[in-house]
C-alpha cells in the first residue's frame, strides 16, 4: 500500500491509497482523478495517462522504457520527469509519491 | 476448402448486386474490430451477407491499431492471444462468408429510405443500400490527434494538416513537420524536394520511424537541404487561418521562432465518436443505448454491438461483444427473411451450417 498525491494544474491535491502491484494510472482511475484519461486502458498504447513525477521521486520511479519513450512522443509538453502513469507500478517504496497531472492530455 | 462463394445459395449472389454504383447488401457493418468481424460470422450462419467498412486501412480495430503485439488473456479457450493473432483468427473464421471490406473509409451519412433500407455514404463517396446496419465502431472512429495548441482550429485545412492528400499542395511552401514516427519521417523525405524549406521538429533526437527513412532524413540534414530541430511547439502565430510562424521550445537554445506557412503534426490517432452522433440515434455519453435481447438501437434495423453500446450491466469486453453479435443476428434475420422460420442449430451437428462453413 502506498499513498499517492495527484496534483492538478491549478494546485489542487488529492491523496489516494494505492494497493501494491497496481499501476499509478489504475490508482488514478479508481479514485476518479481528473486529467488521467488512459484511453487505451493501460496498454502503453495512447499516452493519455501522461504525468510529471515530482523531482523528489523521479529517481525512485525510474526512467521510461524504450516503448514508453516512443509512446511519450504522442504526449503533449513532455518534460524530463514525464512518465506514462500506466507504466509505473506501485510498490511500498513509492509510499508518498507525488505526481502532477499535465494541463492537457491529447 | 472449396470456394466459399459457391456455398452461398444462388439467391444471395443475386441480392448482393450494385444498382447505379450503389452497393446493395443485407447487412452493413460499421467497424472491422473483433465484434464487427464476428458479426460477419453470426450473420453468415443465417444466410445474411455483409459489407464491412472501417476507417483504418486494415481490419482488427483497436486490436490491430493499438495493441497488435499485446497479449489478451480473457478470450474464452484462448489462454493468451495477441491483438493481431485474434484478428487473424477471426479473419480466417469468417472467410467462408466472403464479406467485402471497404477500408480507410469513414461512414459519414446514414438515412432511412421509404422502403426501410438505409442509404449510407462514406467519406470516399461509396454508397450503400442496406437492409440492416450494425454499428460495431468501438471507441468511435480513429482520427488524428490535434496538438492542444491555442487557436490551432483556426489554421486547420488552410495551414495545418493532419494528412497529405495531394503533395503538390505543399510545393514552394515553408513546411514544418512535427513528430518522430513513420508518418512524420515519410512525409519529411517525400515533401522535402517540393518544399521551399522544411523543418522537422521532434521532442528528442531518437525516432521510432523505420531506420532507413531516418537515415534518409539525416542525410538531407547533413546536405543542408532541411533542418532538424529538437524541441516542442508551444505557440502558433498568424492571422485569418494563415500560419506565419511557430514558437518552438528547444532544449539548447531556449525559445526559437520559425517562419512557416504549413504545419503537419503527426501525433498518432485517437478515437472520437464522430458522425455516429448525427444519425438520429439516441446517444448517451458517446455510447449508443441498446436493448439486451436484440442489441437494437432506438432506431429499428440499426444495431449496436461491442464497446460502442451501453445497457445495464454492460462490460466492455470482447467476449461480451461476441455474444451481442449472436443475438443481434437473430433479429437481423427476422428483418431480412420475414417469412423464414428461424431454426436454432449447432455448428457441431447441423449439416446445413457445416455446408455454409464449407466443412462438409
Amino acid at each position: 500500500m502506498a499513498k499517492i498525491t495527484f496534483v492538478q494544474p491549478d494546485g489542487t491535491e488529492a491523496v489516494v491509497d494505492a494497493a501494491t502491484g497496481i499501476t499509478v494510472m489504475e490508482a488514478a482511475k479508481l479514485n476518479l482523478i481528473d486529467g488521467v484519461d488512459a484511453e487505451c486502458g493501460g496498454a502503453c498504447a495512447c499516452a493519455t495517462c501522461h504525468v510529471y513525477v515530482d523531482d523528489a521521486w523521479s529517481e525512485r520511479t525510474g526512467k521510461p522504457s524504450e516503448m514508453e519513450e516512443d509512446m511519450l512522443d504522442f504526449a503533449f509538453d513532455v518534460r524530463e520527469t514525464s512518465r506514462l502513469s500506466c507504466q509505473i507500478r506501485v510498490t511500498d517504496e513509492l509510499d508518498g509519491l507525488v505526481v502532477r497531472v499535465p494541463e492537457k492530455q491529447f | 476448402m472449396s470456394e466459399p462463394k459457391t456455398q452461398l445459395p444462388a439467391t444471395d449472389a443475386e441480392r448482393i448486386g450494385t444498382n447505379g454504383g450503389v452497393i446493395e447488401t443485407d447487412a452493413l457493418i460499421i467497424g472491422a474490430g473483433p465484434c464487427g468481424l464476428f458479426a460477419v460470422f453470426e450473420l453468415g450462419l443465417l444466410d445474411i451477407s455483409c459489407h464491412v467498412i472501417d476507417i483504418l486501412d486494415k481490419p482488427g480495430g483497436q486490436c490491430a491499431e493499438l495493441y497488435p503485439e499485446k497479449p489478451i488473456y480473457d478470450i474464452p479457450a484462448l489462454p493468451v492471444v495477441t491483438g493481431q493473432e485474434l484478428t487473424d483468427r477471426l479473419m480466417e473464421q469468417i472467410k467462408p462468408f466472403n464479406p467485402t471490406f471497404h477500408l480507410a473509409e469513414r461512414v459519414d451519412e446514414l438515412q432511412r429510405q421509404a422502403d426501410d433500407r438505409f442509404a449510407v455514404t462514406t467519406d470516399a463517396g461509396t454508397q450503400f443500400l442496406a437492409k440492416v446496419v450494425v454499428i460495431a465502431a468501438g471507441g468511435g472512429s480513429f482520427t488524428p490527434k490535434r496538438p492542444p495548441l491555442d487557436g490551432i482550429e483556426a489554421f486547420e485545412k488552410s495551414s495545418v494538416f493532419y494528412a497529405v492528400r495531394r503533395m503538390e499542395q505543399f510545393a514552394g511552401k515553408d513546411i514544418v513537420i512535427v513528430g518522430g514516427g513513420d508518418s512524420a519521417l515519410d512525409w519529411t523525405v517525400n515533401l522535402q524536394p517540393l518544399a521551399k524549406s522544411l523543418t522537422l521538429i521532434h521532442r528528442r533526437d531518437d525516432f521510432r520511424a523505420a531506420p532507413h527513412t531516418v537515415e534518409q532524413m539525416r542525410a538531407l540534414v547533413a546536405d543542408g537541404k532541411m533542418s532538424l530541430m529538437i524541441g516542442q511547439v508551444t505557440t502558433l502565430h498568424g492571422a485569418d487561418g494563415q500560419l506565419s510562424a511557430i514558437t518552438v521550445r528547444t532544449k539548447d537554445q531556449g525559445e526559437v521562432q520559425i517562419a512557416c506557412n504549413a504545419m503537419l503534426p503527426f501525433f498518432g490517432l485517437t478515437m472520437k465518436l464522430g458522425p455516429v452522433a448525427d444519425w438520429g440515434l439516441n446517444v448517451r455519453e458517446n455510447l449508443v443505448p441498446v436493448d439486451t435481447e436484440k442489441f437494437e438501437t432506438s432506431e429499428s434495423r440499426i444495431f449496436a454491438i461491442g464497446d460502442i453500446n451501453t445497457y445495464p450491466g454492460k462490460l466492455k469486453l470482447i467476449l461480451s461483444g461476441f455474444h451481442e453479435a449472436a443475438l443481434m443476428a437473430q433479429q437481423a434475420h427476422r428483418y431480412i427473411y420475414p417469412d423464414r422460420k428461424l431454426l436454432f442449430q449447432y455448428t457441431t451437428s447441423s449439416s446445413s451450417l457445416q455446408k455454409k462453413l464449407g466443412v462438409q
